[in-house]
């Protein structure tokens, strides 16, 4: 691990590091890209805004989806892959999709080699539970806490293997070198720049590969289940690099967060009080979803409750409860519920699982959440129902990768997780989320290893370069009598909130896009006080300029989709369009201009045989 | 239902620093990390402070609150009454950086010194085998978030500076403990755990316990067996001639000396 310098012999202004493969971001991907990397052989960095372990990661309670088929032997990637694509309304990458249901069980039993602990099953192999979405239980997890277990397991392994690990880092700019590669005007990759949040001081590291973990972008949403570190730095970097984003306009509103007291609003309850046999009731006791099942979903969803009630037990001759659809599905409906005036007090709907669970089950099953409502919201969940309503958890959209090395567009750079776009399409179910980060978060790290290696002459970073970022680093500190970046984000919070949210139309889009420009001039004028030895407000005027940029591209691409799909919900357009479905809405930041440009781009298509899995049922 | 709180936050750096009084207009149902984010966010732009989840999940906002060792997000303020000063200061234990924010580089420094988990191959099937209440002992320890304040409450680490180097403290006895309490892990960490980390150093105050946000029962469950586990392997004198005889190499180096148990 490497700590930061402040001795002495430290007097130059800027330190400079030397890897093959820099990693930003230490979530699941981040660090699973990082020890793949460092097992191919390459000389590894691991860059995090906090410190280590503490990355958003450890939030994911649910499990991770993978088709062990350790509690229904007739599980297996294709019905994983068909899940998958089903939940994204088909706009996955199909090849992502593909790689990722085929690889996910044997990235989980990697992590139980490295000394994770999962819950198990009566044979003793590793637990699955069910989720929204998944045709079988599929979640391998530790009660409600498998963030947690999976981020300290890779940690730990990480350490293991003394990989580098700078903390408590923020990168502003990667660097590409003019004068190199083929693909684009700016060159292959050749380093990142940073500072030491705590000290302030600036680092350059050169290396030829990048890989982009920084996970999403929710704390430009007032409601969130994210926490200060999604500020879209991964999304902002690549774009700033001459990447391009996909599917933007896609943001998932996760059905259940907290809604009171106001301090915790947004806050996640996990899915798998669902799973586990919690149900959904508006203020009149009525379990609402049954009136909410789309034509999409009717073949495989129960629509009585008898029916609903059998599937717990006997899945066979049972469809799944329509508390189990899709996210998109159930975040809508309860949105509806609200507004229609049959919401709970705290403008919320119920989550009752006390009625149907003993306190021992709940207590077992879901610990972390008995805990949260007993120690933030005084509420008893054993006791009584759960007050929830949508929160913004997850960006579906994110680089475009390819999808078997998950490099951009630009050479030598990579993205895995959630800054990656593609894998999820419209819509992320449950659980794919973690499985995500470790199928993908190793292919990237291996192959930037190898790139790296196949590099034979090292691209460099010129001296312009390094004093360039460096001035635009400090520019926030030589503005006399500026704005206050907090008033700023919350303004921006305001916004997204407001005119992107859940529900959308044409002239809320419109007024959101002008609402941007104003805050991007507003943001010009930026000041900060004191110095830069650990001082947030610095911290955040700097990623200020990655929200702005990733808002405006949500916004400007869920302005030009004209349907509703998955994470993207038009009132204006409220059904989805086949010619729409065929398309990606492409990305990119023009160097000469700081407004985003969009284009279409046929969606990749899928062959023949794969194809046959969405004819059966 | 708000009110205006009265805070005390402690500003400053390694150089030195001193308590500044704010007054924090504050809402029903918030929690300590809510004032200190308002006051950051209307009157102190550049208060130190680390967070993340805001849930009490990943164990970053730990400081003390009025002398305790808390997380300052699972503090509710309205376990304080309206007319109290709230004292927010940095964890005393570990060296200051900036206002609320200490160098907690020891226990990254630590974590480093203890070997990983080496399982035993797997099954034919390529799966492994575990019964449910033999995970479950590690299960408990593995609820840790790192937020180290039973580090920082432990007095062995938190009056005596000198005793850093030759103790891990009770963050990483749970580790050594739920290590050895892994139903397929072939290591034996007995020595380490008496030597390296210092476990007999710890004389079971239970301090650690008291201030766990998670509640695990770090002294009961994790360090007394590992304690006895540790004088067994030293006294034990079957333990001693199983191993004398049948070479248990595979278990770990057999310590000849005796610690301050």
């Amino acid at each position: 691990m490497t700590g930061n310098r402040t001795d002495a012999g430290v007097d130059t202004g800027i330190e400079r590091h030397e890897y093959d493969v820099v990693v930003i971001g230490a979530g699941g991907a981040g660090l699973r890209a990082a020890i793949a990397a460092h097992d191919a052989g390459a000389r590894v960095a691991i860059v995090c805004k906090s410190l280590l372990g503490k990355a958003h990661t450890v939030m994911a309670e649910g499990g991770i989806a993978a088709a062990m088929g350790n509690l229904y032997a007739d599980d297996n990637w294709r019905v994983h892959f068909r899940d998958t694509m089903r939940g994204g309304k088909m706009l996955n990458n199909w090849r992502m999709a593909q790689l990722h249901a085929q690889e996910a069980p044997e990235r989980v039993l990697e992590l139980e080699e490295w000394g994770a602990l999962f819950d198990r099953t009566a044979d003793g192999l590793i637990s699955q539970r069910d989720f929204g979405g998944h045709r079988y239980a599929r979640l391998a997890h530790v009660g409600d806490r498998t963030g947690l277990e999976m981020i300290r397991t890779l940690q730990q392994r990480a350490v293991d293997l003394d990989i580098d690990v700078f903390m408590e880092f923020t990168v502003t700019e990667l660097f590409r070198d003019p004068s190199t590669g083929s693909g684009g005007t700016g060159g292959r990759i050749s380093g990142a720049f940073g500072y030491w949040r705590e000290t302030g001081r600036f680092v350059v590291f050169e290396s030829p590969t990048v890989v982009l973990a920084t996970g999403g972008i929710g704390k430009s949403y007032q409601v969130t289940s994210n926490s200060w570190e999604y500020t879209g730095d991964g999304h902002a970097l690549a774009m700033r690099a001459g990447a391009s984003l996909i599917n933007m306009e896609f943001v998932q509103f996760h059905p259940t967060g907290m809604v009171w007291p106001p301090s915790v609003k947004g806050l996640l309850v996990t899915e798998s009080v669902r799973g586990d046999g919690g149900v959904l009731k508006n203020a009149e006791g009525e379990r609402f979803m049954f009136d909410y099942i789309p034509e999409f979903f009717k073949k495989e969803t129960a629509d009585t409750i008898e029916e609903a009630e059998g599937w717990y037990t006997d899945k066979k001759n049972h469809r799944r409860p329509p508390e189990l659809l899709p996210r998109d599905e159930v975040a809508r409906a309860i949105n509806s519920e609200i507004k229609a005036g049959r919401g709970s007090p705290h403008g919320g709907v119920y989550l009752d699982i006390a009625s149907r669970r003993s306190p021992d089950f709940i207590r077992r099953r879901l610990p972390s959440m008995y805990h949260q409502f007993k120690e933030l919201a005084d509420v008893d969940i054993t006791q009584e129902p759960m007050e929830v309503g949508p929160t913004c958890h997850y960006v579906m959209g994110g680089v475009e990768v390819d999808a078997d090395t998950e490099q951009s567009i630009v050479e030598g750079l990579y993205a895995a997780g959630e800054v990656a776009g593609g894998m999820h399409g419209s819509n992320r179910l449950g659980g794919n989320s973690l499985s995500d980060l470790l199928v993908f978060g190793r292919r990237a790290g291996h192959n930037a290893a190898y790139h790296s290696m196949r590099t034979k002459q090292r691209p460099t970073v010129s001296a312009e370069q390094v004093k360039a970022a460096s001035a635009a680093a400090l520019h926030p500190f030589e503005v006399e009598g500026g704005e206050n970046p907090y008033t700023i984000q919350t303004d921006l919070q305001d916004v997204m909130q407001r005119l992107v949210g859940i529900i959308r139309t044409e002239a809320e889009l419109r007024d959101s896009l002008a609402e941007i420009e104003r805050l991007k001039e507003r943001a010009k004028r930026l000041s900060v006080e004191g110095h830069r030895q650990y001082n947030p407000g610095w911290h955040l005027a700097l990623d200020l300029a990655n929200m702005l940029v990733v808002s405006e591209c949500i916004a400007k691409a869920a302005l030009e989709r004209q349907e509703s799909r998955g994470g993207h919900t038009r009132d204006d357009y409220p059904t989805p369009d086949d010619g729409w479905g065929a398309l990606n809405l492409v990305l990119t930041l023009p160097s000469d201009s700081d407004s985003v440009d969009l284009k279409h781009q046929p969606l990749p298509v899928m062959p023949d045989d794969l194809k046959t899995l969405f004819e059966e049922s | 239902m708000g009110y205006n709180l009265k805070m005390r936050v402690w500003r400053g750096d390694a150089s030195g620093g001193e308590l500044g009084d704010y007054n924090v207009a504050v809402e029903e149902g918030e929690v300590v990390l809510d004032a200190i984010h308002r006051l950051q966010a209307t009157q102190a732009g550049d208060l130190a402070v680390r967070w993340n989840c805001k849930a009490g999940k990943c164990g970053s906002c730990s400081a003390e609150i009025n002398g305790r060792p808390r997380l300052m997000c699972m503090t509710r303020l309205s376990d304080f009454d309206e007319s109290e000063t709230i004292t927010v200061t940095p964890m005393r234990a570990f060296p200051v950086i900036r206002d609320l924010v200490t160098d907690v580089s020891y226990n990254y420094e630590k974590a480093k010194q203890l070997p990983a988990a080496r399982l035993t191959p797997r099954d034919p099937d390529g799966k492994r085998r575990m019964k449910q209440e033999d995970v479950e002992r590690g299960q408990e320890f593995r609820k840790c978030i790192e937020c180290f304040l039973c580090q920082n409450t432990c007095h062995v680490v938190r009056d005596h500076e000198d005793n850093k180097q030759a103790f891990a403290g009770p963050r990483f006895f749970l580790r050594y403990a739920e290590l050895d309490m892994h139903p397929l892990d072939t290591h034996d960490r007995r020595a380490l755990a008496q030597e390296a980390a210092g476990i007999g150093m710890c004389n079971i105050t239970k301090c650690c316990t008291e201030v766990c946000p998670e509640g695990i029962k770090i002294t009961d469950n994790a360090i007394i067996p590992m304690k006895e586990r540790v004088v067994d392997r030293k006294y034990d004198p079957v333990v001693w001639l199983g191993e004398k005889i049948f070479k248990r190499s595979d278990r770990g180096t057999r310590s000849e000396e005796h610690g301050p148990a």
